[in-house]
């Protein structure tokens, strides 16, 4: 049978988000109900399809598998296809979004309609990002998604939701458009935005440069990479639960995605030569935002500066080139995605019942909560780094990777898994253990909706720690193609650089 | 054997001939019947446009130069005489309603809106140095009266006649470099002057083509001869801002392009500094100083400023590829601007149109479906992808960078980021905002109006390749 089931992933979103948008009518209480329920069972169905993919997905090839391509643009065609770097985020977004829909269940009352619309638009403008192998094509998915994610965060966020989603834009904006031009350099050069073109394609030095700052101007503001970092802080407090899972577990994973997909291979000499300014910038990632997050009094500020700390590792991990560091950060990012969107969503939990962040307003939560306090641990220690969970496979990956190049970035990179362990668990003490506060006496533990969320990112994260191996081998392939091209490139050039030195 | 060849010669001629006519026709009948045939006129010239279009259609393929080479009807024509015949009538549509309302309705407006389409076809057809200036000004001089046609005014006669003094001054100088330019070459001819100058030009020469481009920059309130814009859309009756956004934009435009590129071929060095910078200026200051804006038609007139800015980005590359992009940018521009406009124009609380933008508070509540329409324009001027703006900045960009104006090309996304605030702004307005008092009900035209066109920016990206290819084919024609 050949269906284009990577098109039907894609869209299917979009179309519930059509069924929300011009069926649901009548009294508002139905109409909050239909599309709850119309959203819940496209993004499962959806998730569905995605693991037919999965299971069709042919592991041992470097190809890109369910290719499509049709005519499009004229200079850019309309060409999807998924390879194993591509592969997990599309399953974390499609795993993700069912759970970020059960999350709003209940927390979300206004505007419930325009609410799952948006979400349903972002799921498929986020696999979309992941799953184009056209320039431009990516570009449209990757900029789309700022749309339904500013009108997030501010039409259900925070008291100081305008600056934040006005800020979140904005960023994200200024990065991308300077993309762009690269991407138009690119087209005029190569002749086509074809990524599987332009991945064989050996642009000139002068031009990798100029465009690999261009594409970092991009990612690191998504990633985010000190110090472009100061969008998010503020986006992840302000914006809804929902909205925080999906920034942290899948949005800043496109600016991972896009150094593993366009900077590591298309410009390798130019990534090559500005490694150390990534590892420079990571290393003060991890420590820099560490300190910063031991003095939070917000519990989404902390989550968040500890997300831009673990995205140190993975920037460090990918730009160290080699198996262990990509293959580091590919997992760290997956890892990332289910731990990070779990602990919002912890977060999530106790703020619905007590409509405040500050940590301070929390204590000896396991007194009332002990089944929300075990979930909580599962995710800290994750967050962690503790052996055993999926977040220390992919930290030590990426060390490892880091250690083989570059032995005291690898060094001072340990020393933030220190720190992380010091604010994780000074959060966890102070919201769990201890005396509990008066005003926590009547809070309810997890119910089952609750449960029925948290038990699969549970099992991922422990389950991953333990068998990391089906993440690992869905990426090993094109792991170790993309560094064997990258590995030629830099020797070409070396030589290249060498003969021009020799030849007067 | 043919008893008209006279008749058979002017073929190429319909669509103005249709509109001349029709024009002539139409007041006839308003002073014949009178006062109360006004509405019944107005929609008429609705039809009367569409009856150009289709004649636009009939009109045999391939070049055709009629009156010793001044008038030539060319794909380039086509593509934009089209194009301003939808702008016109889209404008035209949206007016009905509102002259009803506010009691407007004169005969007159739709025979002069017929007039300014006329001039605005001659002068996308001009071939030479006179008949530029005579399209120019029969488009022109309607337009002056039309922004005045609200007598009562004090604000609509000031902005009519602000845009007539600033408007002659500018064709006199428009003239006075076509003299100039006559005077160096010896022809007024495009063709001519091409050849004239395929060796470099005279500083006499540039001086000419100094003044005619500013008469151009006037017409398409690029900067820095904008200073009138915010001022007439501002006292303008809202459709005749809505008018003079859509349609005398998109033919100064197509002059503005066929001169430099047809006419001045040899000297692209020249031109492209003029170009460079005045697009640049445009950009960066429709950006910024839309900002401040409180009065939702001063706003778009930045707006409109900011656009013509990125339109001349292509123009500036000087290419096949730029012009296409220029095509692609004005048809996107048009179908945003009328859309953003029947808004506008639907912005009526207690029988009156309000202006700020304040007015739009919490619009996502009140009136979900108009909220969601202007949301998707307002993206769509701030060159969001996916929706069709972000496709009319990418070809004028692409065009840029080829020719490698990176300077350009960097200050003008940069540009492009200060000016996605202030849409931003608007979008935050209607959707963050608790609602105040809601509108009175969207007539249907208007409905119509801002329907299609959301759904035109919506659903450009499924489906771009008529668009893009016409926009190749005309493109082509000109080089």
């Amino acid at each position: 049978m050949n269906w284009p089931i990577l098109s039907v992933v894609t869209f299917l979103p979009l179309l519930g988000a059509l069924l929300v948008g011009l069926l649901v009518r009548g009294n508002e209480r139905l109409a909050r109900g239909t599309a709850r329920w119309v959203a819940l069972w496209s993004t499962l169905v959806t998730f569905a399809i995605s693991l037919v993919m999965v299971w069709r997905f042919d592991a041992s090839s470097a190809e890109f598998q369910f290719v499509e391509k049709h005519n499009w643009l004229g200079i850019a065609s309309y060409h999807m296809g998924v390879d194993g770097i591509s592969l997990p985020f599309v399953i974390l977004t499609t795993a993700l979004m069912p759970i970020c829909i059960l999350a709003s269940w209940t927390a979300i009352q206004t505007r419930v309609k325009e609410y799952m619309i948006a979400f349903l638009v972002l799921e498929t403008l986020m696999v979309g990002t992941f799953s184009a192998l056209d320039l431009v094509l990516f570009y449209l998915f990757f900029e789309g998604g700022l749309i339904p994610m500013f009108l997030i965060i501010g039409v259900w966020g925070g008291p100081r939701r305008v600056y934040a989603s006005f800020k979140f834009f904005l960023y994200t904006l200024l990065g991308s458009v300077l993309m762009l031009l690269a991407i138009m350099a690119m087209y005029w050069e190569a002749g086509t935005t074809d990524i599987a073109a332009l991945l064989r394609h050996g642009f000139p030095l002068g031009l990798q440069k100029w465009a690999w700052f261009a594409f970092f101007a991009s990612f690191a503001v998504k990633m985010p990479m000190w110090p472009v970092h100061t969008w998010l802080p503020d986006a992840h407090v302000e914006a809804p639960t929902a909205g925080s899972v999906i920034l942290a577990a899948i949005l800043l994973k496109m600016g991972g995605y896009g150094f593993l997909r366009f900077s590591l291979p298309m410009f390798p000499a130019a990534s090559h030569e500005f490694a150390p300014l990534i590892f420079t910038l990571s290393v003060v990632a991890i420590i820099y935002t560490s300190l910063v997050a031991l003095m939070q009094e917000d519990v989404k500020k902390l989550i968040a500066y500890s997300s831009v700390a673990h995205m140190g590792f993975v920037t460090m991990g990918i730009f160290a080139a080699t198996s262990q560091g990509i293959a580091g950060g590919i997992f760290q990012m997956i890892s990332h995605g289910i731990v990070s969107g779990a602990l919002f969503l912890c977060v999530g939990v106790v703020y619905d019942r007590m409509h405040t962040r500050e940590i301070a307003a929390y204590g000896g939560l396991v007194n009332r909560m002990p089944l929300y306090a075990f979930v909580f641990m599962v995710f800290t220690l994750a967050n962690v780094g503790l052996p055993g969970t999926s977040g220390f496979i992919g930290e030590f990956l990426s060390l490892i990777g880091t250690f083989r190049t570059n032995i005291p970035v690898a060094t001072l990179a340990t020393l933030g898994v220190i720190l992380s362990a010091a604010y994780a668990l000074w959060l966890y003490r102070k919201m769990i253990f201890g005396n509990l506060k008066p005003a926590l006496e009547g809070i309810r533990d997890i119910g089952w909706r609750e449960t029925v969320i948290f038990a699969p990112l549970v099992t991922l994260t422990i389950l991953f720690g333990v068998v990391p191996k089906p993440v690992l081998d869905m990426s090993a392939a094109s792991v170790t193609q993309l560094l064997e091209n990258y590995n030629y490139a830099i020797a070409a050039a070396k030589i290249a650089a060498l003969s021009a030195q020799q030849s007067p | 054997m043919n008893a008209f060849p006279a008749l058979q010669d002017l073929m190429p001629l319909l669509p103005e001939l249709v509109l001349a006519c029709g024009a002539m026709l139409m007041l006839m009948i308003g002073v014949t019947i009178g006062e109360r045939s006004s509405a019944m006129v107005n929609g008429w010239c609705v039809i009367v446009m569409l009856v150009a279009g289709a004649a636009l259609v009939w009109v045999p393929p391939g070049p055709q130069s009629m009156f010793g080479g001044s008038f030539l009807v060319d794909d380039y024509a086509r593509f934009l005489k089209m194009l301003t015949l939808v702008g016109s009538a889209g404008a035209l549509l949206l007016s009905l309603d509102y002259l009803t309302l506010e009691k407007q309705q004169k005969f007159e407006y739709g025979a002069l809106f017929l007039l300014a389409t006329l001039g605005m076809l001659m002068l996308i057809s001009a071939s030479d140095l006179i008949a530029l200036y005579l399209g120019l000004e029969l488009m022109s001089l309607p337009l002056y009266v039309i922004a005045a046609s609200n007598r009562e005014n004090a604000k609509s006669t000031e902005a009519g006649l602000k845009y007539f003094v600033l408007g002659a001054l500018s064709s006199g100088m428009l003239l006075y470099g076509a003299s100039l330019i006559y005077g160096f070459t010896g022809t007024i001819n495009f063709a001519g002057i091409a050849k004239a100058t395929q060796n470099g030009a005279s500083v006499g020469l540039i001086f000419g083509l100094v003044f005619l481009f500013v008469g151009f920059c006037f017409k398409v309130s690029a900067v820095p001869f904008h200073m009138w814009t915010p001022d007439v859309y501002e006292g303008a009756p809202t459709p005749v801002t809505a008018f003079f956004a859509a349609a005398p934009k998109v033919a100064g435009i197509a002059i503005f392009a066929r001169a430099t590129v047809v006419a001045f071929p040899g000297i692209t060095h020249e031109w492209q500094q003029i170009v460079v910078f005045v697009s640049i200026a445009s950009m960066v200051l429709g950006a910024f100083a839309a900002i401040g804006q409180r009065n939702i038609k001063r706003l778009m007139a930045y707006s409109s400023i900011g656009h013509m800015g990125y339109a001349l980005v292509g123009l500036a590359a000087g290419t096949p590829e730029g012009v296409q992009g220029v095509l692609v940018y004005m048809s996107i521009y048009v179908a945003m601007t009328l859309g953003t406009f029947a808004v506008i124009l639907s912005m009526r609380r207690d029988g009156r149109l309000v202006e700020n933008i304040g007015d739009l508070a919490g619009l996502a509540r009140t009136h979900p479906t108009m909220a969601f329409f202007l949301g998707v324009l307002l993206f769509s001027l701030a060159g969001i992808p996916p929706l069709a703006g972000f496709f009319a900045k990418f070809y004028v960009f692409l065009a840029a960078i080829k020719a490698g104006l990176f300077t350009l090309a960097v200050i003008g996304v940069l540009s492009s980021v200060v000016g996605a605030y202030y849409y931003l702004a608007i979008v935050k307005i209607m959707y963050f905002e608790e609602p105040v008092q809601s509108f009175q009900r969207m007539p249907v035209l208007l409905r119509l109006v801002l329907g299609v066109s959301g759904l035109a920016n919506i659903l450009f990206f499924a489906y771009p390749a008529p668009l893009l290819g016409a926009a190749t084919v005309a493109a082509k024609s000109l080089f």
